[in-house]
Order: C-alpha cells, then sequence, then structure tokens
C-alpha cells in the first residue's frame, strides 16, 4: 500500500491528459492504477460485448440498407390499442421507462453500498432485478404477439423478410442479457443482505475478499444491458 | 487528485447527482418516443433520435458507470477502440449500397 503510494505520486503528480495515458501505459506495473481487477476486467467484458451487439446492429443495417422489398414499419408492427385507441410503439416505450427506472435504483444501490448500508443496497437491488424481470416478462409478451401475428424470421407479413431474423436475433440476445442480470443481481443482492461484504468473506469462485465494490462491478454490467437497450431502441424501433 | 479522493472510499457521489441524470434520461427518452408520435420525417426525424440517443448514452456511461470520474487510461483503453466500429458501419454502408445497386440493375423487375 504504501509503496503504491509512493510510485503513483513519482508518475502522477506532474502528469495530465495524454501525458497521464502515456505515463499509466508505459510504468512497467499495472497499468490502470487504482482501478481494482475486477472492475478493468468487467470493463474489458463490456467491451468486447459491445462488439457483438455492434455485429448484429450493422448486419441489421446492411440487411435493411440493401433490401430491394420496403422493410416493415416498426411504428405500426409495435402498436398496441389499449383501450379503444391504438398508441405506436407504446409497449417499447414503457419498456424504455422500466429499465431506465431499473437503471436509475441501480446506481443508487451503488451509492448506498458504498455509504456501506447493507439493507438499502439490497432492497435497491432486489427492486431493479425485479424491473429487469418485467422487462423480460414483457419482452416474452411482444414476441408472441409477434409470433402470432405470423413473424418467423424467414418470413412475415409486411415486408422485408429479414425484419423477423433481424428482430429475434438482436431483442432475443438483449433479451438473455438482461436475464443473466436478474441472476448476477440477486447473487449480488443476496450476499450483500448476509453481509458478506462487511465481513469480507470469501468468494465461492475466486475464494478472494469480497467487498462493496462487487456491487459496483454489478452496476456497471446492468447499465452496460440499459445502454444496448437505448441503441436498439434508436436503431429498431425507432429509425 | 479527485480521482484518488473518490477512489479511496469507492465512487461517492451526492444522491442528488444521480436523480437529476435520471430525471433527464425519462425526459430525453419521452422526446425520443415523440419523435415516433409526431410522426416526424426525414433529416429531422434521424437526426433528433441520434442526438436524444448520443445524450442518453453519454449520461448513462458518463454518470451511472462513472467513466467521467474513471482513470484517463481506462476511459482511452475502453473508448477508443470503440472507434473500430464505426469503421465497420462505413465499410458495410459502401458494401449494402453495392449490394443494393447489384440487385437493382440485374435482379429488379423489368430487367
Amino acid at each position: 500500500m504504501t509503496e503504491q503510494v509512493v510510485t503513483s505520486t513519482h508518475y502522477t503528480s506532474d502528469a495530465s491528459g495524454l501525458r497521464s495515458i502515456a505515463a499509466d501505459f508505459s510504468s512497467d506495473r499495472q497499468a490502470f492504477r487504482n482501478v481494482s481487477w475486477g472492475k478493468a476486467m468487467m470493463w474489458i467484458f463490456l467491451l468486447s460485448d459491445t462488439f457483438v451487439f455492434s455485429c448484429f446492429l450493422i448486419s441489421y443495417m446492411t440487411a435493411r440498407m440493401s433490401t430491394t422489398v420496403p422493410w416493415p414499419n416498426a411504428s405500426e408492427v409495435f402498436a398496441l390499442t389499449i383501450g379503444g385507441t391504438t398508441l405506436p410503439l407504446i409497449l417499447i416505450a414503457i419498456m424504455t421507462f422500466v429499465l431506465i427506472s431499473s437503471s436509475g435504483t441501480m446506481a443508487m444501490a451503488v451509492n448506498f453500498a458504498y455509504r456501506r448500508d447493507r439493507r438499502k443496497t439490497a432492497v435497491l437491488m432486489l427492486v431493479t432485478a425485479l424491473l429487469g424481470a418485467a422487462f423480460v416478462g414483457m419482452q416474452a409478451f411482444e414476441w408472441s404477439k409477434l409470433i402470432h401475428e405470423g413473424v418467423r424470421p424467414w418470413s412475415n407479413p409486411w415486408g422485408a423478410a429479414q425484419f423477423g431474423s433481424s428482430f429475434f436475433m438482436i431483442t432475443g440476445f438483449h433479451g438473455t442479457h438482461v436475464s443473466f442480470g436478474v441472476l448476477f443481481l440477486l447473487i449480488v443482492a443476496r450476499k450483500v443482505w448476509r453481509g458478506d461484504y462487511d465481513h469480507e468473506k470469501r468468494g465461492f469462485f475466486t475464494s478472494r475478499r469480497g467487498n462493496y465494490e462487487a456491487v459496483e462491478i454489478m452496476g456497471l454490467y446492468w447499465h452496460f444491458v440499459d445502454l444496448v437497450w437505448v441503441f436498439i431502441f434508436a436503431f429498431f424501433y425507432l429509425w | 487528485m479527485a480521482q484518488a479522493a473518490a477512489h479511496a472510499q469507492g465512487q461517492q457521489h451526492p444522491i442528488t447527482l444521480y436523480l437529476v441524470v435520471w430525471i433527464w434520461l425519462f425526459i430525453l427518452s419521452a422526446c425520443s418516443y415523440f419523435v415516433d408520435y409526431f410522426q416526424l420525417q426525414g433529416l429531422l426525424r434521424y437526426s433528433l433520435i441520434l442526438l436524444f440517443m448520443m445524450l442518453k448514452a453519454g449520461l448513462i456511461i458518463a454518470v451511472f458507470m462513472h467513466m467521467a470520474w474513471e482513470r484517463l487510461s481506462l476511459v482511452y483503453a475502453i473508448l477508443v477502440p470503440i472507434s473500430a466500429v464505426l469503421v465497420f458501419v462505413a465499410i458495410m454502408v459502401l458494401e449494402s449500397d453495392h449490394t443494393l445497386f447489384s440487385r437493382l440493375s440485374f435482379f429488379g423487375p423489368g430487367t
């Protein structure tokens, strides 16, 4: 600990901007100073996941730009009739708000975790998991509605055949991420509730001492899932 | 210095900051929904969709994911590789234009 403080002041006290980046990467020790291995690894995983989702969205773009058949109008395809009035995209809008709410409660959970407020952190994480589960439920409803209307990965009643394959691939992969996020949330929430991070109990997988940073790392994953939805919402549903 | 202080006890920021960002995310989502609700078309539609998308993504990354307070070397290590995606997009735009051209000239109706 003392050693780290000494060396980091040596390298970073006078460096800023690009110079600090050069100093960090050429330091012959860990590049991401003050960043724990868990957080750095989560960020690198999220970067790789960004590429996966980018590939899906780019293949969707390519299919949509190169087809000679008109693309189905998402505004009408995803419209719902509630109480006699047809609202365009309403289910997707509700799903967006649910996911953003869950991101907000997650951010709060991270905040209370660093204040070492065990109870509030666990409750907020459970609320986040509940909102995530609600999102997946609405997505299941949307899938069954579209399948019922005749959308298949190879055809659909309204236009370009690639609409179905893009839809199932992109939203399916995102929904899987949300589902695993809910599981991940429940596991971490249980640990918080039991006080594992207060007693620095060793984890079952890495056998390293746990601390409240686990909640922030969990939060990174959850916010990323929300972030991906922002792009799916813009490019697949609104475009 | 601020970074070191933030890491001493983890990322601690006032709750009001999160609430404000949360409200902004709601407003921006509502705005992008209304782009579709009012059936805006053409360049206005696409630029508004992209604008609201970028603002939302920026708020989530910077505040909720704490990127604004992370070490610059980590920020660059994560954000710079993403520019490769933009190159890929450019390549595939050219590719799909070419595919569309071929389909219209060789497989289109009336040829």
